[in-house]
């Protein structure tokens, strides 16, 4: 399985991703932001941190790199399109995925584990897995997912939402909720479910010393889906 | 324009240091020349009232590859690899503006770091504020905490452990001191030495602006009413840009371009300049009208003393100019060839085709000030004598609450959840231990660092207090089974003017070298910071330590959560029931004399080493340091840490049961071992004379003291984890 992850200035979770990928079996490929051509993927990666200083709104101007014109054209060809953290904020901003991302609730960064619950398995992200809460690593400012009621009723109608924050029983209360996003909602796919864009970081918890093992069984269960 | 000794005092020089340039330079120094003075030799540049003493601290070693003077410290942690790791303060500008302060404050260190050709692996922090009645208190301390996380987390490290206390000796002066470790290959390590004629001088990074102009010398003076105009003074971050710069600089280094490199810190270009020259005993020559400018018709004079951040000066080889142009370009960067080095060992800088400054090097650097400033000694203070009278009233468990609910010791997970603590994915010990653990990436080895102070017990006898630091940076390193292996300190004190002051800082500088000595944990790096202080009130003398241990099998690793029910706890080192300055004297018993604690510096070697054998054969389960709060102090730590309750047996000594879980005495670690265990446990002990007491077993739910005195694990935690929390959200 080939997968790429894209290098924008700023970008401060590539290596992350480009360990966890090859870890679990992914011939990975760094691509630079300013490239033009997308080598051949199985899975395009928009990892996490600061595009451009998130100086803009976060994820906009890394949204028109480049390489992107050609992340959207692979997207609505139907290739599996990940973004995790800034990544997702460059999906929102990309209108690969509905919504925006703003500012967390408290309006402070926040670096913790939560827990959250898949909200749909038909999807090559989440399908297959035997458990449906999992313990997963978050870092960001800006997570608070945020969109018109008119998208959020298209959004439920498609059963687009991938996973809910939630606590150790799947409870989906508001406290459970780190960063004020409306019905909780931790990651979304689009209507097509080839793409993901999700606020946690499932690449630092592929280790037992790590923050936990979530990761781990986040990224075999994917690499057996695509296969 | 010349210069007169008006303007020179202006500067922040004083009368007899003006007569001074002027005699050694043999004329009257004009207005560009005369900051380029005031730069260099202000107390933060120079160490003019510091040097004396600092060159007594042990700075060698068998694992030191670089001690100080460079931009940096660096051990050796075998196969080839090296840390680069240095300390450094930024508490003045962090008082004037506290999220550009402390953010700017941890830019510079890293780059302090990335310069030697490392790349950044962990931050640190260690964070004084006033009192909590203060009005300026949660203002400053929320700026300092988003200022430390904006730069450091957009740079993708990760803040791994710190320090935060209160105390009104901070009120009018808080303290910002940042550290970073990096990580490098041995035989890729870069200095600031210069070396061969002619070869061109690279600016690279963000452009120059007028921020921060005199940064340096503010530094180096107390605050007074007039405290808002200095806002000028403090420079603006941008970590997006240094994020840029790391990475540009990181791709350079891995070809063989680069004969000298080093970052734009306080002061600029001129110290970056001047200092490059120094070192390689070589002059450099300057066309100012090159240097990449964010403002228009921005003066010689503000050029060089800009402290514009995320800036660098390389000296190329010749020819390999347009290869690194084409790195920074691809970064997005400004690069441009701003001079040369010549063999004139002169500064000379030119603007608009006019020689504007042209001074040697060596009357800058080696003729600079050095003062042996009066300094008065403070004697060991009388051991305050308790009765029983005095521990009449008390019940164990409301001074347990008062004490895990103080603000010295309460959790600080409000602070460190706001810092990204595990971007990188080496991250295996997060704050909230003793210390902060990242692996080496890719290997079985892992690093562990820990950021230390006692400002209390420095101010009661600064000798033992300094002593007490290194021990206490010893003992988190070895708590977590890291073998220590060097130091960094950030010395803040008040005005070195005053004797009492001086005193302090002098006292403390012998403690710590001879702990450091004594222990085998050298000063690699630092940095000191005099002029914390407002008018006449200066800070408790506050001597940071910054200590680096390494795991030669990070699986070895300790963390302080008790494990298991039914193992046994012991406490290793004698408890002799010090309370003089410790948190139940000064809080509960509301007295503040007496000594601190002694520190024996045998039993903090031996118990440490021994401990470090235990951790080696496995024996090990949790460990903890003992020290803010006593034994139950730390053992409630690891019973919330574990959510495990411990049934605790106060041994038969003549002390009372306040003098026994209350005190601070030193070289004092609790550890959890196995029943079986611990018959071999106990002989290790005795064969090398560590004293221990046992001191419980592992139950579920609560931790008791006797049959009356009952505390759950929910209590504990709503004791420890509420109080910021709540102080924060008022």
């Amino acid at each position: 399985m080939k997968s790429s992850v894209i290098t924008f200035p700023g970008s401060n979770c590539d290596r992350d991703m480009d360990v966890a990928l090859n870890k679990f079996g992914f011939k990975n490929k760094m691509i630079w932001h300013n490239d033009i051509e997308l080598p051949k993927s199985d899975l395009v990666v928009l990892p996490g941190g600061f595009s451009y200083g998130d100086y803009l709104r976060c994820g906009s101007m890394a949204s028109k790199s480049k390489i992107m014109q050609s992340v959207i054209k692979f997207a609505n060809s139907g290739g599996l399109v990940m973004g995790i953290c800034n990544g997702f904020q460059i999906l929102v901003e990309a209108g690969l995925v509905p919504g925006v991302l703003l500012r967390n609730k408290y309006l402070e960064f926040i670096c913790k584990n939560v827990f959250v619950k898949i909200g749909n398995k038909e999807n090559p992200y989440f399908k297959n897995h035997e458990k449906n809460i999992f313990e997963f690593h978050i870092a960001h400012n800006e997570g608070n997912y945020f969109c018109t009621n008119e998208q959020l009723k298209e959004i439920e109608d498609n059963n687009q939402i991938a996973i809910y924050y939630c606590n150790e029983k799947g409870q989906t209360e508001e406290q459970f909720n780190p960063n004020g996003s409306i019905k909780n909602i931790a990651g979304i796919l689009n209507k097509k479910r080839n793409v993901l864009g999700m606020m946690p970081h499932p690449e630092r918890m592929i280790d037992q010393s790590l923050s936990g093992t979530d990761g781990s069984i986040f990224f075999k269960n994917l690499i057996n889906n695509i296969k | 324009m010349l210069a007169n000794e008006k303007i020179a005092v202006e500067h922040g020089l004083k009368a007899d240091e003006y007569k001074k340039i002027c005699s050694l330079l043999k004329r009257t120094p004009n207005i560009t020349e005369l900051g380029i003075f005031s730069a260099m030799w202000n107390e933060h540049c120079s160490y003019k009232s510091s040097k004396l003493h600092l060159k007594k601290l042990p700075t060698s070693g068998e694992k030191v590859i670089q001690g100080p003077g460079e931009n940096a410290g660096i051990i050796d942690i075998e196969d080839g690899d090296a840390i680069v790791f240095k300390i450094e303060s930024h508490n003045h500008p962090s008082f004037i503006e506290p999220y550009q302060g402390a953010a700017t404050g941890v830019g510079g260190i890293m780059r302090d770091v990335f310069t030697m050709g490392a790349r950044p692996i962990a931050n640190l922090n260690s964070i004084h504020f006033g009192s909590p009645q203060n009005k300026k208190t949660k203002n400053l301390l929320r700026g300092v905490v988003h200022g430390i996380g904006g730069y450091g987390n957009c740079m993708g490290v990760p803040t791994i452990a710190g320090q935060t206390s209160f105390d009104s000796s901070y009120n009018g002066n808080i303290l910002v001191n940042a550290m970073t470790l990096g990580l490098v290959k041995k035989n890729k390590i870069f200095y600031s030495k210069a070396a061969g004629l002619d070869k061109p001088v690279i600016y690279v990074g963000s452009k120059t602006g007028r921020d921060g102009i005199h940064g340096a010398s503010m530094a180096s003076a107390s605050f007074d009413e007039k405290i808002e105009e200095k806002k000028p003074t403090v420079q603006v971050g941008d970590p997006f840009t240094e994020k840029l710069l790391l990475e540009a600089c990181l791709e350079l280094m891995a070809g063989d371009s680069i004969i000298a490199i080093q970052d734009m810190g306080a002061a600029g270009l001129t110290s970056s300049s001047i200092e490059m020259a120094s070192k390689g005993n070589l002059g450099i020559e300057i066309n100012l009208n090159q240097v990449p400018c964010r403002e228009t018709k921005m003066t010689p004079y503000e050029i060089m003393l800009s402290e514009s951040q995320e800036r660098m000066l390389i000296i190329l080889e010749n020819g390999k100019e347009e290869l690194a142009k084409k790195i920074f370009d691809k970064w997005n960067l400004d690069f441009a060839v701003i001079g040369k080095t010549t063999s004139s060992k002169n500064i000379e800088l030119f603007f608009d085709d006019k020689k504007v400054a042209n001074i040697p090097v060596n009357i800058l650097v080696e003729n600079s000030p050095m003062y042996d400033r009066k300094w008065k000694r403070t004697k060991l203070p009388k051991k305050n004598k308790f009765k029983k009278d005095n521990f009449k009233n008390l019940k164990i468990k409301d001074v347990l609450q008062k004490i895990l609910s103080n603000p010295n010791i309460c959790s600080k997970k409000w602070i460190w959840e706001q810092y990204d603590h595990t971007v990188m994915g080496d991250t295996i010990q997060k704050p909230g231990g003793d210390s902060g653990v990242v692996r080496v990436h890719g290997t079985n080895k892992a690093v562990a660092a820990s950021v230390d102070s006692s400002a209390v017990y420095c101010w009661a006898h600064p000798l033992t207090g300094g002593k007490q630091v290194v021990a206490e940076s010893w003992r988190n390193l070895i708590s977590v089974g890291a073998t220590p292996i060097a130091i960094t300190n950030c010395l803040n004190f008040g005005s070195p003017e005053k004797e009492e002051n001086m005193g302090e800082f002098v006292e403390c500088v012998q403690g710590i070298g001879e702990a450091s000595e004594y222990l085998n944990f050298p000063v690699v790096s630092g940095n000191v910071s005099f002029y914390n202080q407002t008018k006449d009130i200066g800070i408790k003398p506050t001597p940071a330590i910054g200590g680096v241990g390494l795991l030669k099998d990070y699986k070895k690793m300790i963390t302080m959560s008790f494990k298991e029910t039914n193992n046994i706890v012991l406490v290793i080192g004698k408890t002799s029931g010090h309370l003089d300055q410790s948190q139940f004297s000064r809080n509960i018993l509301d007295d503040k004399n007496g000594p601190p604690p002694e520190v024996n510096l045998f039993n903090e070697k031996n118990n440490g080493e021994t401990l470090l054998k235990l951790i080696d054969k496995d024996f090990i389960k949790s460990a903890h340091d003992v020290s803010l709060g006593g034994i139950i102090t730390s053992v409630s730590k690891m019973c919330i840490k574990g959510k495990i309750g411990i049934k605790l047996n106060k041994p038969g000594y003549l002390i009372n049961k306040f003098e026994y879980y209350f005190s601070e005495d030193q070289g004092r670690y609790i550890i959890e071992i196995s029943k079986n265990d611990l018959k071999n446990v106990i002989e290790i002990l005795n064969k090398n004379s560590v004293h221990y007491d046992e001191l419980g077993i592992l139950q579920k739910d609560y931790l008791s003291i006797d049959d009356k005195t009952k505390v759950s694990i929910d209590e504990l935690i709503s004791f420890n984890n509420n109080w910021l929390y709540n102080y924060m959200s008022k």
